[in-house]
């Protein structure tokens, strides 16, 4: 195979060295001079152009004819429709700016070919026109300029206060959503909490115990392992590092709960998690805030023509409204098994390509009894144990 | 000076080939470097494209170039999928087209169109090229460390560059990206301190900035640009390196990953996207600039008519490159930033479209009612404009912050910079190497060949990044090892094996060019002294190169460059050391 591969590029070279041979033994009879130009091979030159032209024109259209029926429907949002008109308005006047400088171009290129006895206009400038295309331009992007920052300015502004609170929380390779629950704010949150049953390192009085006893252990098991491994060792050196760290961390972690005890955190116990798929209602602003727990992701979700990164130690929004539900935009595309999606859109890593959540939009009834359906983070009867325990110490 | 030039002394093979001092052939030395790196970085772009078009397919040779373990069973590793294009774009965006194209045209121009014997620095401009060539060196020894090279994408944005546990390639493979990359921002700021001070200073008797040709203010407007945003890099990588190896936290902060809760706190990673777009967005002009500096000389000596808007030209270069500084931001338009910085963002970068109409206009009318000769440097020039024009249309829409939202990262991005960037600067790039190639070898290439090369060339560049538009539209991401887990992508597929299609003939074109290359250097037809009938004064050197570039005295300038079929003279041209005429004027007048 490699072989056949390397006769091949061989017996290509050959091929090309010959034809040289050939062109420039025809060159020869021809009388042609490298320094001279065939008028009619010029001529045909330039009218290559128009064929080049009329054939990237018919290309574009025949893009547009086939793949414009399976580009996005439209926006399923209240500024995502903003969105699209302006991004219609670009469009209509880039495509004149676009066709009428390529007529233009391939034009002139095929129309002005050389010829022996004729000679170039000395044209080097023109004022007039030059303030022409210099000021039309510049009269055109200011309309766009403004149109532009004018939906840019609705779509950031601040968060309606009536909407639903949703964090969006990445990891690699997955995402998950997070609902307020009943007390309508999304509790507080750190990555020294994080551990397998709790992925957003959300802050309970729970969490912190468990984190508390799962660190004392892990220096106490760190610390037996210390005083087997032989003296001055790298071995020794490392976990000597490591139960400093884990020591570090568990400060951390009793810092939290001795501010947790004068003034508690905003509560996580009522939070909902989901994975998968989440569900928003139709026609009320959702307010979300996302956060990422290992790289940069983007939480994309281009049905909504919305998209917003989601940054490690920074805490990123976004909101809308969305307008259309997913059984309305089944019926409109005719593909019963259409879905909103979210997407991860920023480089992560391996399975970048694969970090998805479906979005459910539906009626508020139907949204409230999904909602309802979902378990909260602290399950209700700890909350309640814990606040009958409270009460008893608070009496006492 | 002049008696030095006519010393014959006789040089060693290493003096004259390797390291030299002499600027025509470190020219050679850029440009043959730029081809090898471009060969590597387009031989990456077929493996990760074969990917995209038939996903999940074994191909025995993918095997065979990578590895078992970087394409198992034929089988491309989504690991090394990200790598490939990562090392794509690196090589693609600095080696060929920063290095490969300014450091090629400005070491092998910048002396000979302004009148001056060598450089200003020789020395200087040999350590340009050899950091160059360590750099180059470094990035391909990259390609064979056992954890792969670097994978982060071309922008390395940390956290994922910073952290090893994040991603394979940001082990060893990123940290010699980084050496690599401090090397070539050295070579960059030696050359291009050496092109601004030979420029302002070297300039022979008569040539007046503003007689200067289009191609030096280009060039020398480049070289500024790199001057005042590589050093930002420079700190960004630093800082990056601070980050991986001495526990810093720059751009790290609150990071739970491989089980463990970091204890960087404190950093933004969204500071190192401030940095690196401090250069990168100049880093496009002084990509696509040179490129239009070419073009424009090549566009009016073929079009035997002077540059339409001389000065205009000059001014858009001045125009693009102060506004090349204030606009990085819409690149980071969905980070979070605030809105409203946003907007003067949007602003900013959609006031850049004023200056590139015109120069794109200018170009247009300079074809209006001349006589045009279409040898192959003028058909890549003109498909040049074309590209430059169908690219940077769609550069309003993704300026646009409101529009962004829903394009950003997606392949309406990769086809806009692809377009406007990366094809018109490789179109330019072509333009200049068939323009100037009798200047740098003695010898002409072959122009059947050349059309050849060039119509494959330019078709398929539009059959590979044009359709991915509408990729882009219907919302498809970039840097997607596959689109197959989405149903929603489906109808795409056809799309993704025309686009693989096109990009494999295009790249077999390139053989084309390489052999046309290499063989014409030995065999071609020996080139005359000014083949092009072109006014400018590198035409005005003997074809054998010598140390000093003229034989005589340095020669003295009376006009500007672009005297072609000026009324009441016998030729179509009139060299720039024509002393002017009785009442002639000079210039624009």
């Amino acid at each position: 195979m490699t072989f056949l591969i390397i006769l091949l590029v061989l017996l290509v070279f050959a091929a090309l060295i010959q034809l040289v041979r050939v062109f420039e033994l025809t060159g020869k009879l021809k009388g042609n001079n490298q320094d001279r130009i065939d008028f009619k091979e010029n001529r045909f030159r330039a009218k290559l152009w128009l064929v080049f032209g009329a054939g990237y024109f018919a290309f574009i259209i025949w893009l547009i004819v086939k793949y414009g029926p399976v580009m996005l429907p439209e926006a399923a949002s209240e500024h995502g429709a903003t969105i699209d008109s302006v991004m219609a308005f670009n469009w209509a006047i880039l495509f004149l700016a676009f066709a009428i400088t390529h007529v233009l171009l391939f034009y002139f290129a095929s129309k002005y070919y050389w010829m022996p006895n004729r000679k170039a206009d000395y044209i080097t400038h023109n004022n007039k026109l030059e303030l022409v295309w210099t000021s039309f331009p510049a009269i055109v992007l200011a309309v766009i300029i403004i149109y532009g920052l004018s939906a840019w300015n609705d779509i950031t502004d601040e968060a309606p206060s009536n909407g639903i609170n949703i964090e969006l929380y990445s990891k690699q390779f997955d995402w998950t959503a997070r609902y307020a629950g009943s007390d309508s704010t999304l509790g507080a949150a750190n990555i020294n909490f994080i551990n397998t049953s709790n992925p957003l390192g959300l802050i309970t009085p729970e969490t912190i115990e468990t984190r508390i006893s799962e660190i004392e252990d892990e220096i106490t098991k760190l610390e037996g392992d210390l005083e087997e491994a032989p003296e001055d060792g790298l071995k020794e050196e490392e976990l000597t590092e490591k139960i400093a760290r884990k020591n570090r961390q568990l400060n951390k972690i009793l810092a939290y709960k001795r501010k947790n005890e004068v003034e508690p955190y905003r509560s996580a116990d009522d939070d909902k998690l989901v994975k998968v798929e989440f569900h928003v209602p139709v026609g009320v602003p959702v307010n979300f805030q996302f956060r990422s727990q290992d790289v940069i992701h983007s939480a994309y979700m281009p049905h909504f023509r919305a998209q917003m990164n989601t940054v490690p130690g920074t805490i990123t929004e976004f909101h809308f409204t969305p307008t259309i539900t997913t059984a309305e935009m089944r019926q409109k595309t005719g593909n019963s098994e259409f879905n909103y999606l979210l997407l991860c859109n920023k480089i992560c890593g391996a399975a970048h390509y694969n970090m998805q959540m479906n979005i459910i939009v539906e009626s508020q009834e139907a949204y409230d009894k999904w909602l309802a359906e979902q378990s909260t983070f602290t399950s209700s009867e700890t909350a309640e144990l814990r606040n009958q325990i409270n009460e008893q110490l608070a009496q006492n | 000076m002049a008696t030095h030039a006519h010393e014959h002394h006789k040089e060693s093979f290493v003096s004259k080939y390797i390291f030299t001092m002499d600027h025509k052939m470190i020219a050679k030395q850029f440009l043959v470097t730029g081809m090898f790196m471009a060969t590597i970085g387009m031989i990456m772009s077929i493996l990760f494209r074969i990917q995209l078009a038939w996903p999940g397919e074994s191909f025995k040779f993918l095997t065979f170039f990578l590895g078992e373990k970087w394409a198992p069973g034929g089988v491309l590793d989504p690991n090394m999928y990200l790598a490939l294009g990562t090392i794509h774009g690196t090589i693609m965006v600095f080696f060929l087209l920063t290095a490969g194209l300014s450091g090629t045209f400005s070491n092998l121009l910048i002396p000979l169109q302004i009148g001056a014997r060598d450089m200003a620095s020789g020395f200087m401009n040999m350590l340009s090229y050899w950091f160059f060539f360590t750099a180059s060196v470094i990035m391909l020894v990259s390609l064979f460390v056992e954890s792969g090279p670097a994978a982060a994408g071309w922008t390395v944005y940390p956290p994922l560059s910073a952290l090893p546990q994040a991603i394979p390639g940001s082990g060893l493979g990123m940290t010699l990206w980084l050496v690599s990359m401090t090397l070539f921002i050295a070579s960059q700021l030696i050359g291009g301190l050496n092109y601004i001070v030979t420029i302002v200073n070297l300039r022979t008797k008569g040539m007046t900035m503003t007689r200067l040709p289009l191609t030096m203010w280009a060039l020398l407007v480049t070289a500024i640009l790199g001057l005042l945003s590589f050093p930002v890099l420079l700190s960004a990588a630093l800082l990056l390196v601070f980050d991986r190896m001495f526990g810093t936290s720059f751009y790290l902060s609150d990071i739970y990953i491989a089980g463990e809760a970091l204890e960087n706190s404190g950093g933004s990673p969204i500071l190192y996207q401030h940095l690196f777009w401090f250069l990168g967005h100049p880093e496009v002009y002084i990509i696509l600039l040179p490129a239009l500096g070419l073009t424009s000389e090549i566009i009016s000596n073929n079009s035997r008519k002077p540059i339409f808007g001389y000065r205009a030209m000059i001014g858009s270069i001045l125009a693009i490159g102060f506004l090349s500084f204030i606009v990085w931001g819409h690149h980071m338009f969905v980070t979070g930033m605030d809105p409203f910085i946003g907007a003067v963002f949007t602003f900013t970068t959609l006031l850049i479209a004023i200056p590139s109409a015109v120069k794109a206009f200018n170009y247009i009318t300079t074809l209006w009612k001349g006589n045009i000769r279409f040898t192959p440097a003028m058909m890549f020039s003109v498909a040049m404009v074309s590209t430059f024009i169908s690219g940077g249309l769609t550069g309003i829409i993704l300026a646009d912050s409101a529009l962004d939202i829903n394009l950003h990262d997606t392949y309406f991005v990769v086809a806009h910079f692809h377009i406007v960037m990366g094809l018109s600067a490789v179109l330019a790039m072509f333009a200049g190497v068939y323009h100037w190639y009798p200047k740098m070898y003695g010898r002409m290439l072959n122009m059947k060949l050349g059309y050849a090369h060039f119509w494959l060339t330019f078709v398929s560049g539009y059959g590979v990044f044009f359709p991915m538009h509408f990729l882009g539209l219907a919302g498809v991401p970039r840097r997607y090892y596959t689109n197959s887990e989405f149903p929603l992508f489906d109808a795409f597929i056809d799309m993704n094996v025309l686009m693989t299609v096109f990009a494999i003939v295009g790249s077999a074109a390139q053989v084309i060019f390489f052999f046309n290359f290499f063989y014409s250097m030995v065999r071609g037809p020996k080139a005359s002294q000014n083949p092009w009938q072109a006014n400018s004064l590198e035409w005005t050197t003997p074809v054998e190169h010598i140390h000093g570039n003229w034989p005589g005295a340095l020669p003295e300038v009376h006009r500007w460059a672009y005297d072609y079929s000026k009324p009441g003279k016998d030729e179509d041209f009139v060299p720039q050391t024509v002393p002017l005429a009785e009442g002639e004027t000079d210039g624009e007048h």
